[in-house]
Formats: C-alpha cells, sequence, structure tokens
C-alpha cells in the first residue's frame, strides 16, 4: 500500500506538470459552465411562461432539480466520455514508450501496487475536477431552493461514474505503448457502456433486454442523478472498476510471463 | 553473486539468446561483452525480472528471479540500456521517488540520495529537470537511481554509452569503486572498457557464450581484441547459415 500511495503521489504531480491537468481541468469546467448558463436561461424562459399561463400545477412541478441539475450532470458525464481517456491514455502507454516500464516493474514492487497507485491518482484528480464543478449547484443553493439531498446523490454519481471511466482508460493504456491508440480504444468503450442499452429499447426483450439495461452506465446513473442511491447501482459501479482494474494488473502482469 | 543457468529466450520462434551459463562472483565486476544484437539487453533484462525467460533460471543471491522475485528485485540495483527518467521531474524528486519504491527508508533517505548525488557527481544538477539534461547526465541519474538503494547487485546496461572521454573515464572509477563487496555485471561493447575495469569476461555472440575466462587467464601478449575477435569468428564458422541470418533480423529488429 505505501507503494502505492508512493507511485499515486509522483503521478498526481505529474498531472500538473504537465500542461494536461489543467486544460482537462479548464475544458471541463468551461463547458460545465456553458451548460448550466444556458440550462438556467431555459429553465427562466419556461418559468415566465408558466407564469404567464397562470397554471399553478404546472409550476408546481418546475425545480431546479430537474430542469437545470439533472441535464447538467447527464452533460458533464458525456464531456467525460472524451476527457477521461485523455487524462489516463499516458499511463501506462507513456511509460512503456520512454523506458520508465523497465524501472517499475524490476522495483521490488507488485504489478497491483503499480495499478492501484496510478488508479489512485487519476481517481483523485477527477475528484478534484468534479468538485471545482459544485460551484455550479453552490450558486442555485445561494440564489433558490434546490432540494440538496438530490444533488449531492447527482455529484455522487458523476464520481462514481468518472473513477469507472478512470479504471478503464488504465486498461487500455496497459494494453498498448501507444497514447493515441490508448485513448481512442478508451473512448470507444467508454461510449459504448453509453448506449450499449439502446438494443433494449429497440428490439431486445426478455432477459437479454435485462443484461443490457443493467450494464448500461447511464441507467445506473440516471438513478443516481434521480436521488436514489441504491445498492444495485454503487454494486455496479464498484464490480465495473474492480473488473478493469483486475484486467488492467493482468495486462500489466503479462509482460512477466510473455 | 548472480548465476544464470542455461538461459533460452524466444521471441516467437527467433531465438535471441540460447543456453546462456555463466557465474559472476561477489566482489568482481563481470564484462558482458558482444556484438550488437547478439543477446545481452535480453539476458540483462531476465536478470533484473523484467522479462521471464523461455528456460533455464537466474539466481541473485541464492534467490531465483522468478519465484522469489520480489525478494531478488530488492537486491538489484538495474541500470537499462535508456536511462529511465520521467523527462519532466526534477532529479532530486525523481531519485527520492526511485528509492522509496525500493525500500530505502525515510531515515536513510537522505543520506542515500546526498551519497548518490555525490558520487554520481550530480550535486550542482539536483534541481534541474531530467527531460532537459544532456545526453552524459541522463546517464548520471540512471546510475544513480541504480545505486541509490545501495543494492548488492548491480547490473548495468552499457552505462558509460553516450558520456565524453573525462565522463567515461569518471565512470569508470565509479564502478570500479563501487564493487567493493557488491557483483556487478556490464554489458559494453568497448573493448578497452572490459580490460581496464572488469575481472571476468564473458563473450556472447548470436545468442550463445563463446567465452567465459578471467582476464588475469588471458595469455599475455594477446590483447582482448584478438581473443574478441578469434571467439566471434569460431563462433561463425561453427553455427550454420540460418543463424547467420537470425543474427541479421536481431540487427533489423533493434533498428
Amino acid at each position: 500500500m505505501k507503494n502505492a500511495l508512493t507511485i499515486a503521489g509522483k503521478e498526481l504531480a505529474q498531472y500538473f506538470v504537465q500542461p494536461v491537468a489543467y486544460v482537462v481541468m479548464t475544458v471541463f469546467l468551461l463547458l460545465g459552465g456553458f451548460f448550466f448558463f444556458e440550462l438556467l436561461s431555459y429553465f427562466q424562459i419556461i418559468l415566465q411562461m408558466y407564469s404567464a399561463a397562470q397554471n399553478p400545477q404546472l409550476l408546481a412541478h418546475l425545480n431546479l432539480n430537474d430542469r437545470v441539475i439533472g441535464p447538467l450532470l447527464h452533460n458533464l458525464s458525456i464531456v467525460l466520455v472524451i476527457l477521461v481517456p485523455a487524462v489516463t491514455m499516458r499511463t501506462f502507454a507513456e511509460e512503456k514508450r520512454v523506458g520508465t516500464y523497465e524501472l517499475l516493474l524490476t522495483a521490488p514492487i507488485r504489478t497491483g501496487e503499480i495499478v492501484a497507485g496510478k488508479f489512485i491518482a487519476a481517481s483523485a484528480f477527477l475528484l478534484i475536477m468534479i468538485a471545482l464543478a459544485g460551484i455550479f449547484p453552490l450558486i442555485l443553493v445561494a440564489f433558490g431552493n434546490p432540494e440538496i439531498g438530490v444533488m449531492v446523490s447527482g455529484y455522487l454519481g458523476l464520481a462514481f461514474l468518472a473513477i469507472s471511466f478512470a479504471a478503464i482508460g488504465l486498461f487500455t493504456s496497459s494494453v498498448t505503448q501507444n497514447q493515441i491508440v490508448a485513448a481512442i480504444a478508451g473512448f470507444g468503450a467508454l461510449l459504448l457502456l453509453f448506449v450499449i442499452s439502446w438494443p433494449a429499447q429497440t428490439g431486445a426483450a426478455g432477459w437479454s433486454a435485462g443484461v443490457l439495461r443493467y450494464l448500461s452506465i447511464t441507467d445506473h446513473f440516471s438513478q443516481m442523478v434521480l436521488g436514489i442511491i441504491d445498492t444495485k447501482d454503487i454494486v455496479y459501479f464498484l464490480s465495473l472498476i474492480f473488473v478493469a482494474l483486475f484486467l488492467t494488473q493482468r495486462a500489466v502482469e503479462s509482460a512477466r510471463w510473455r | 553473486m548472480i548465476e544464470v543457468k542455461n538461459l533460452t529466450k524466444l521471441y516467437g520462434n527467433f531465438t535471441a539468446i540460447k543456453d546462456v551459463s555463466f557465474k559472476a562472483e561477489r566482489g568482481s565486476i563481470l564484462g558482458f561483452l558482444g556484438p550488437n544484437g547478439a543477446g545481452k539487453t535480453t539476458t540483462m533484462r531476465i536478470i533484473t525480472g523484467y522479462m521471464p525467460a523461455t528456460a533455464g533460471t537466474v539466481l541473485i543471491d541464492g534467490l531465483d528471479i522468478f519465484t522469489q522475485s520480489l525478494e531478488a528485485r530488492r537486491k538489484i540495483g538495474y541500470l537499462p540500456e535508456t536511462p529511465p527518467l520521467y523527462t519532466d521531474m526534477r532529479v532530486e524528486p525523481y531519485l527520492r521517488f526511485v528509492a522509496k519504491l525500493r525500500g530505502v527508508t525515510r531515515s536513510k533517505m537522505d543520506a542515500a540520495l546526498e551519497h548518490a548525488l555525490e558520487v554520481c557527481g550530480l550535486v550542482e544538477m539536483r534541481g534541474r529537470i531530467c527531460g532537459q539534461l544532456s545526453k552524459g547526465y541522463r546517464q548520471r541519474v540512471g546510475l544513480a537511481q541504480a545505486l541509490i538503494h545501495d543494492p548488492q547487485v548491480l547490473v548495468l546496461d552499457e552505462p558509460t554509452i553516450g558520456l565524453d572521454p573525462r565522463q567515461i573515464h569518471e565512470i569508470r572509477g565509479l564502478i570500479k569503486d563501487l564493487s567493493g563487496d557488491r557483483t556487478v555485471v556490464l554489458s559494453t561493447h568497448i573493448l578497452p572498457e572490459v580490460s581496464q575495469i572488469c575481472d571476468r569476461v564473458v563473450i556472447i555472440a548470436d545468442g550463445r557464450v563463446v567465452l567465459e575466462e578471467k582476464l588475469s587467464e588471458i595469455p599475455a601478449g594477446t590483447s582482448l581484441e584478438q581473443v574478441f575477435l578469434d571467439a566471434i569468428s569460431k563462433e561463425r564458422h561453427a553455427t550454420h547459415a540460418e543463424d547467420e541470418e537470425t543474427l541479421e533480423e536481431v540487427g533489423a529488429g533493434r533498428a
């Protein structure tokens, strides 16, 4: 564990030495700000329309969680599909290319510790970034009265989503020494996880539809955005992380028996 | 002590090294000599546990590098062919990072760091970014990371490559000083290097050991160059034309 933290510390420092961290954070927060502003403007228009219609029932249904925070989180989750592979692509691929992989693999540490260290660093970075995006709901709290519990649940969902993505990104980076290949493979895998439940809506029925829905990251994430924290969803995210990290560990370890 | 027993490594169906055996005693420097593509780097990578052998074993002070890998790796300091530097890190944090990975405790950290910087002539370079160092200094940082944890066994893959004559002289002196009660294996294709600092020489060509001898046993008057060329040409005559082709393949693969 000590070794994992040593590696995590080094990795995290490297994120901030290289411009990657700043670029990724800037893009994420700028786009987040843009979505937030647009969603709020739209909210205001609807509010005015409903007020003009003088329909108290419609007005009662209108709330900030459904109209602003929910869509914002969904938009940010799509931004993460593109940004997370960019963050994780160099983790293993770069070490192989530069030759430092030889240093890591000949050091007296376990491959599991290498993988854990890199995962901790990528997760910490993404969590910092998501925490910074917490400014948006804080603005709402300051000027309106959204439901805080639902927002916390949604952000928790986004955090789980991000670190699951990181685990998958680590895996695609561990099987290649080319960063671009790692990024594109990661992007493809994440996008597939997003859309994998589509056949369930268009034709697949019965157990296959159930399986596809279960595999879809969107379905689990949506539940949390709605404010429902279910063990089923948490288990899904944790098993996704576990499987991806296990495969990564195998991929790194394979250098020792190939 | 390093005992290499009957190592064979196949890449696909290409034989990189075949039945390589030799012993490096504690307190001595073993020169691992051979033309480009002879299998020096492959052998060193197997010794340090970076990759497994197809057949054969390596014992580091009696510990098997495959089955007792962690314990065996703890004893080794390794300078790969290209110094394994994180190009965006500064020298001092880089060395601290490597030292931590290799198990240097916090109380010994500063002393180990200062010692490594001192002996490798890096004291003034400690604040520099690794990626901006010249090749010679990169090589020194590579050496510093190999010996920072005071290992019993040092494996150095072409340690003096890319250095200017003065630095070569310094590094050779350094390696000689280091040997003490350690086991040092260094690979090179520079012949005078072996005669200057090594106690024993192992010559490998086409992935096979063609000569293993104490330098003192080489008859006076014969230059090492003569021994080397003799050993290699004997091997050439002995092996088949097919092997000649495989040697070329190695060269092409490396390039």
